[in-house]
């Protein structure tokens, strides 16, 4: 029928195909005549053969290799869900010679213009990691990218893929951190989850704990959490100074509407993150909510009792008004029950004791037998946790000796057996009545037990014990194992303390003893034998028999078996099954001292306002930020006034608000460049509404309204959800004129694109060698590329509006800091700079210093600002803004640029306090006079090619052969200086590219290695100056051994 | 996360399964087979189950057993809840999650199944998106495919999935534009032999049914919103309005679909509208006992109570029943040992009421304890919190829809000791 010409025969055909793969047959013969439909007009039958593609595609690997095509070509289809969905299918194939064609898929994919497709790209980078994990830096980086997507629909499945590829890669968090959270209430549910997990784990190594106040109050935690003195020390400490960090309370803010969901699973996420992470005074709120979840299905509540009665053993107080809820139905299945029995017995204290006991007795009494047991152990852990109740437990429990069922009885003997050894007291009596039970009870635990007691306490019941053993020694051969030991036990006991009487009777049982089918039993009788009896060979030990077995035996401590399960983190497989699971996560213990929080900043620094302890992040970011626009609009020589930077820098804004909490109301009032941005968003936003055909005057209105509490309400979430909301009542029109301008943006693209088409060209014939065609049986559409080559692709995405020039990344950034200022001659103020390599933001001929302030007084040092400056000519600076007031043992960062003007010149300048002023200079060395840029071997060559004779320096390096490995070089040439490193086709040529920070001017830094152990170091520039210092400067590093 | 599903009915066979990873075995039932067996009440299974290579997390709904396998480390809430999820969305498709259901609509469920989970994540899980991707059956439609030739799978693309509200599809249209809430409440109690109150709580719901075109901006607005303690919402609902005004506020998911469920705060009183007058004993070292129970109403503000019905789950021990009730039937199952009082309508002038001799098993001793009594009833027009919704305003629309609010309390878990 698969070949049949109509459509609706075809679908028949497949239906029935998928029919036999659902029942588990197999149904893999078929597959090349089910493979040729992928092509199928028609969608429901090409959705069927997608299902069994996926399904036998491994199987069948040389066939399915007939279908990517069709994949590859649907992945360019203007339709976004076919984008998607060949995408989806495409990674689903777990084929492993698809990889690169996958690889590739994901990479475009993860830059596609729809939300919806680089949701599917962030699923797909799973797949392909669990089909090849070598790919794992590839995806990374996609990861990498994807987690800066600003798109809800994206958030969830990302985290999610980068929980499974690399989850200890937190630092590519940080910069996501805060937008993470603040889109947190609009991700669908199931993102919700894996987020909130994701960033638990998240602030328990980037937050200090907020646990310190309430140590004394509750010890059993800080028992816990802390366990030795030391550590109480340090956190007493530590309580003093301690604020919670911003972000940490962001984080907690903006769950907390989290527990309102519908989805059981997002409350649970909620509730085990105020767990480890929210201050104990504030854990109180989700009890509310768990209890809610009992309402819900069997499993639900199986799930979240268990984590209620975790919680319950550590806090007690937080469950105690819920008690009722956890009051047990007789309809509740037993694992139910049970469960709830553990959480009440945990909530049980003296004031509720009393009713509780009266609860129990109801339970006891359950036809449900297990339950009733259960039940029984209940009584005596609440018996042995409250002493008032003592006795009142052990005379219901002695009641429940004359109950009919047999494992009541048994449960309760053994019970009051560890009740009574705990107070051995006068009790003769229960155990005399325990006796006679000997003859009713068969449960082998219940005999034992009662066996153990008489044997304990045998001379207090002096006549009943050896008439015990009599009866004892007569069934000994038909009992079980467990109470053979124990009558051994109980013989042995007699024996010593009433040999006339039972001497006889002894010797008897451990003659039976002896043959034994049961090993431990013989092994046991041997034992005893040697202890006891009496004859020349036992050694000293004989002496001690008395004492070995009538001493005093601790009692033993009922517990709860959820005691241990506190330290999995609470929701997961790991803590419902109470063992490690695969790829379980440990949650950190909090860092002692909170890592720089600055990581987390995202936004451009703005000026007008008073300083913030931002640093060498902010920058970063700034740059970050920077590149990420060039690589998302692949324009970003004239981007800034079109709509889509418009609306990115609208989201940063909204973050910066987040940060700077109440005081965003001036921040737009500050910078040029933000307050275009605001126009921007205006703009966008008549636009929209001009857009919008019939404009219904309510939600005009309302949208009024919105804007107008916007600009007066200044808490940021409030505004962000405001906003939120708005889009919200109008989000059809909206998302037209959005994809609109997306439009735009993407021709725009495509212009550039085909401006550098050459360029491209270029790159893939130099690094034809590496391209190895990698599925031969397919006709691709795009020529597979091999991994090196999409690198060097991306790199030329990040160039800017000059094709060769392109600044990039550092290479690496040495943290070696300068001495600015000793503490000692700053009257305990000290300075130390270094300098972060990134462009400067304040200035694009500026090279960022980034200063760090210490105050190593035990005083404020107020009001630090940079007074008069000595620079020579040309030469200029901006300052930090000035510092208020810097707290004892106080550290901050702050960013300065410095135009040096492509000199090696000292910037003097002077740092003054409320009091005095030191005199510091800054001295660059002149690799950090450098901008590090991408460029190609031929464009370095042709470059190279203009700038020789006077422009060329070059000197000769001796040194040892090891030292000519080509990461050793990088390595020691971009420690001195800020280069990039330049793709080299040769083995023995090392290229390095940089500009002046200033003027711009190139220079091209050549190491070629010689025979024997000599290289030859060149460096072509127009600022001759400063290229022989730098070889100056090189020459000795690269001959150091 | 999730890597298949197995579906399981009763009688152990394993009559559907979906991988969507690699292929896992049938035989990995195997382990949740033999947890069955010991578990011997298919409501002991343990959820979780650790086998050495995969963990099952499984659910047991209408009879049938939802069995995923999973293989790493996952919050098994995460699975459970979307295995609900997965049944819902079947009953809501076939209008019954069953056997037959699913084996009659393979393809659909298989289809569903593709879309709901990408590579063990969920992808799509709202009832309102799939039905575009993948329209329900009905009779209509597949004379309709029959003849046509035409598929039940959508061709556009759903565009909630791509905007800011997934849970509502667009283009809606209806002729008669209705929005029906129904606040429906639910107390749980246990009451103790001597008919006082152990344990009293209301939960409510508010299930909404709403035909509206386009996109309507709706705002519902309570009387008394402080009753509600504790409230969980649909996605739809703004969060914000409700901390500071207390108003629900949303655009609706077309359809019906539960809008909020809440609870009543606890210092509230909770009204118990029945009491139970119970007589249940056993004679020691004799094969009958005495069985009597009457019902009657109380604290009922006026209102009748209907579709009341008693079920008890007698002990063991019971061989049989022989009962006369003055009012409505009854029924026994020997082998369950649950007696059903199917009673009705109370009404105060008289009392229904059931007695009669229980049959024992002869040699047998008496059970310790007698059974407690399950009772279900219905009070139609009252939200036994008082609840009431005040107004129900829309806005971004012009037209008018009828709107309505329907009040119910039921039992929930009601139980009466004896």
């Amino acid at each position: 029928m698969l070949e049949s010409n109509k459509d609706s025969a075809k679908l028949d055909a497949m239906k029935r195909i998928v029919g036999m793969i659902a029942k588990g047959k197999n149904a893999s013969e078929l597959f090349p005549a089910v493979v040729k439909n992928v092509a199928s007009k028609n969608i429901e039958i090409k959705k069927l053969v997608y299902v069994y593609l996926v399904r036998y595609a491994e199987e069948q690997q040389d066939l399915a290799l007939l279908s990517i095509s069709t994949f590859q070509r649907a992945l360019k289809d203007p339709n976004q869900l076919i984008r998607a969905s060949a995408l989806r299918v495409l990674s689903s194939i777990r084929v492993p010679i698809i990889v690169p064609i996958m690889m590739l898929a994901i990479k475009e994919a993860s830059a596609d213009l729809s939300p919806y497709v680089r949701k599917n790209a962030a699923h797909a980078i799973q797949k392909l990691y669990s089909l090849d994990p070598e790919q794992k830096e590839m995806l990374i980086e996609v990861i990498e990218k994807l987690l800066k997507d600003k798109s809800t629909l994206v958030a969830g499945s990302v985290v999610m893929a980068f929980e499974e590829v690399c989850p200890d890669r937190i630092d590519l968090i940080h910069k996501n951190y805060r937008k993470l959270c603040n889109l947190l209430v609009d991700v669908e549910e199931w993102g919700q989850v894996v987020i909130i997990h994701m960033l638990t784990r998240y602030a328990r190594t980037q937050f200090v704990s907020p646990w310190k106040e309430d140590d004394g109050l509750e010890d059993n935690e800080k028992n816990f959490y802390e366990s030795d003195d030391e550590q109480k020390e340090k956190t007493d400490k530590r309580k003093k100074t301690y604020a919670m960090d911003p972000d940490h309370r962001l984080l907690i803010r903006n769950t907390k509407p989290l527990l309102q969901s519908r989805n059981a699973a997002v409350v649970m996420a909620v509730a085990q993150l105020y767990w480890h992470i929210a201050p104990k005074s504030e854990t109180g709120i989700i009890s509310k909510s768990l209890v809610r979840l009992l309402r819900s299905n069997r499993e639900v509540q199986y799930i979240v009792l268990q984590n209620i009665a975790t919680m319950s053993i550590q806090r007690k107080g937080m469950f105690e008004p819920y008690l009722k809820s956890f009051y047990v139905r007789s309809t509740d299945p037993t694992m139910i029950k049970t469960l709830k029995l553990e959480i009440l017995t945990n909530l049980a204290n003296e004031a509720n004791i009393s009713t509780l006991l009266r609860e129990f007795q109801t339970y006891v009494k359950s036809q449900d037998k297990q339950f009733a047991a259960a039940t029984i152990q209940t009584i005596g852990r609440c018996a042995t946790n409250i002493s008032e109740v003592t006795d009142t437990c052990l005379n219901g429990l002695v009641c429940l000796l004359s109950n009919r069922d047999e494992i009541v009885v048994a449960e309760s003997v053994v019970v009051i057996k560890k009740l009574l050894q705990m107070q051995p007291a006068q009790h003769g009596e229960i155990i005399k009545h325990m006796a006679k039970l000997l003859d009713s009870i068969t449960v082998p635990v219940a005999r034992a037990s009662i066996l153990w007691l008489i044997g304990e306490n045998c001379e207090r019941v002096p006549k009943i014990a050896p008439d015990v053993l009599r009866k004892m020694a007569k069934s000994f051969t038909s009992e079980d194992d467990l109470v053979k030991l124990q009558i051994l036990n109980l013989g042995a006991k007699l024996y010593l303390t009433n040999s006339k009487q039972t001497k006889l009777l002894t010797q008897y049982i451990l003659n039976l003893g002896k043959y034994d089918q049961n090993y431990d039993i013989r092994d046991r009788t041997r034992f005893i034998r040697q202890l006891i009896v009496p004859n020349e060979k036992s050694g000293a030990l004989s002496k001690y028999a008395k004492k070995i077995f009538l001493a005093q035996k601790p009692a033993p401590l009922l517990e709860s078996p959820f005691k241990d399960r506190d330290h999995f983190q609470l929701g997961t497989l790991s803590h419902t099954l109470n063992t490690k699971a695969t790829g379980y996560l440990e949650l950190s213990n909090w860092p002692e001292v909170a890592p720089d929080p600055s990581v987390r900043n995202v936004e451009v620094i703005e000026l007008a306002k008073e300083w913030t302890p931002v640093g060498k992040a902010k920058k970063e970011n700034s740059a970050k930020k920077f590149y990420s626009e060039s690589e998302e609009d692949e324009d970003s020589s004239d981007s800034s006034s079109d709509s889509e930077s418009g609306s990115g820098s609208e989201s940063g804004e909204r973050g910066e608000s987040g940060e700077e909490g109440d005081s965003s109301e001036d921040s737009s009032s500050g910078q040029e460049s933000e307050s275009g941005s605001e126009s921007g968003v205006e703009d966008e936003r008549t636009a929209k509404r001009n857009s919008k055909p019939k404009g219904k005057s309510d939600s005009e209105d309302g949208e009024k309204e919105n804007e107008k509490s916007k600009t007066s309400d200044s808490s940021n979430a409030e505004s962000s959800s405001i906003e939120e909301s708005s889009s919200d009542s109008e989000s059809e029109s909206d998302s037209e004129s959005e994809t609109e301008s997306r439009r735009v943006t993407k021709e725009k693209g495509k212009k550039t694109k085909q401006d550098r088409n050459p360029l491209t060209k270029d790159v893939s014939l130099l690094d034809l060698d590496d391209f190895n065609p990698v599925s031969t049986p397919v006709a691709l559409p795009t020529p597979a590329l091999s991994p090196s080559l999409i690198a060097d692709l991306e790199g030329l995405n990040l160039s800017t509006s000059s094709s060769v020039i392109s600044v990039t990344a550092p290479v690496f950034v040495p943290m070696k800091t300068h001495v600015l200022l000793h503490r000692m001659s700053g009257k305990g103020l000290a300075a130390n700079y270094y300098f972060p390599r990134q462009p400067c933001i304040f200035g694009d001929k500026m090279v960022s210093v980034q200063i760090t302030l210490n105050n190593t007084t035990d005083q404020k040092i107020e009001n630090i600002h940079i007074g008069g400056k000595k620079l020579p000519i040309g030469m200029q600076m901006h300052v930090f803004n000035p510092i208020d007031s810097l707290e004892p043992e106080g550290s901050i960062t702050v960013s300065m640029g410095i135009d040096f003007c492509d000199s090696t010149q000292t910037a003097s300048f002077q740092l003054c306090t409320k009091d005095d002023c030191f005199n510091v200079n800054i001295q660059p060395p002149v690799g950090e006079l450098l901008l590090p840029v991408a460029m190609s071997e031929k464009d370095f060559k042709k470059e190279q090619g203009m700038l020789t004779g006077m422009n060329e320096t070059s000197t000769v390096i001796i040194t040892a052969p090891q030292n000519f490995t080509s990461s050793v070089i990088l390595q020691k040439v971009v420690n001195v200086a800020n280069v990039g490193a330049v793709p080299s086709g040769q083995d023995n040529i090392h290229r390095f590219a940089a500009k002046t920070v200033h003027s711009g001017s190139l220079m091209l830094v050549t190491v070629e290695l010689k025979e024997g152990s000599t290289a030859q170091l060149i460096i072509n520039t127009e600022k001759t100056v400063i290229g022989s210092v730098l070889l100056r400067e090189l020459k000795p590093v690269l001959s150091q051994g | 996360m999730i890597h298949s599903l197995f579906l399981i009915n009763c009688s152990g066979d394993i009559f559907l399964e979906k991988h969507w990873k690699s292929v896992v075995s049938q035989s990995v039932c195997d382990y949740f087979f033999e947890a069955q067996e010991k578990a011997a009440d298919v409501e002991n299974v343990p959820p979780v189950i650790s086998t050495p290579h995969h963990y099952l997390i499984s659910i047991y709904r209408d009879k049938l057993f939802f069995v995923s396998v999973i293989q790493t480390e996952v919050p098994p809430l995460f699975v459970i809840e979307f295995l609900h999820r997965v049944a819902d969305t079947f009953q809501d498709y076939f209008g019954e999650c069953s056997e037959a259901a699913i084996k009659d609509n393979v393809v659909i469920v298989y289809e569903l199944l593709e879309e709901m989970l990408d590579n063990g994540f969920p992808l799509a899980t709202e009832s309102n998106i799939l039905k575009e991707l993948i329209k329900p059956p009905t009779i209509l439609r597949s004379v309709v495919n029959s003849i046509t030739g035409s598929s039940n799978v959508g061709d556009t693309l759903p565009t909630g999935q791509l905007s800011n509200i997934p849970w509502r599809r667009a283009g809606v249209k209806y002729t008669n534009n209705e929005a029906y809430f129904d606040v429906i409440e639910e107390i749980d109690a246990i009451i103790d032999k001597s008919g006082s109150t152990v344990f009293a709580e209301i939960q409510g719901v508010i299930d909404a049914c709403i035909k509206l075109s386009g996109m309507p901006d709706l705002s519902l607005s309570f009387m008394n919103p402080r009753l509600l303690d504790d409230v969980s919402f649909h996605p739809c609902i703004r969060f914000k309005r409700w901390e500071s005004e207390r108003v629900l506020s949303f655009i609706p998911p077309d359809g019906n679909f539960r809008l909020i469920s809440y609870r009543v705060s606890s210092q509230n009183l909770v009204a118990i509208p029945v009491y139970v007058k119970h007589n249940i004993s056993f004679k020691e070292n004799s094969s009958c006992g005495r069985f009597d129970i009457t019902i009657g109403p109380k604290q009922n503000m006026g209102k009748t109570i209907e579709g009341i019905t008693v079920t008890v789950h007698m002990p063991k021990v019971v061989l049989n029943m022989n009962l006369t009730p003055t009012q409505g039937s009854y029924t026994f199952d020997p082998v369950t040992k649950v007696l059903t009082w199917d009673v009705g309508k109370i009404t105060p002038q008289k009392l229904p009421s059931l007695k009669g001799l229980v049959n024992l098993q002869s040699g047998a001793p008496k059970p310790e304890e007698n059974p407690s009594l399950n009772i279900q009833f219905k009070i139609q027009q009252l939200a036994i919190s008082g609840l009431k919704v005040n107004r129900l305003d829309m806005y971004g629309e012009k037209y008018k829809p009828f709107k309505g609010v329907k009040y119910v309390t039921k039992a929930g878990k009601f139980q009466v000791r004896t």
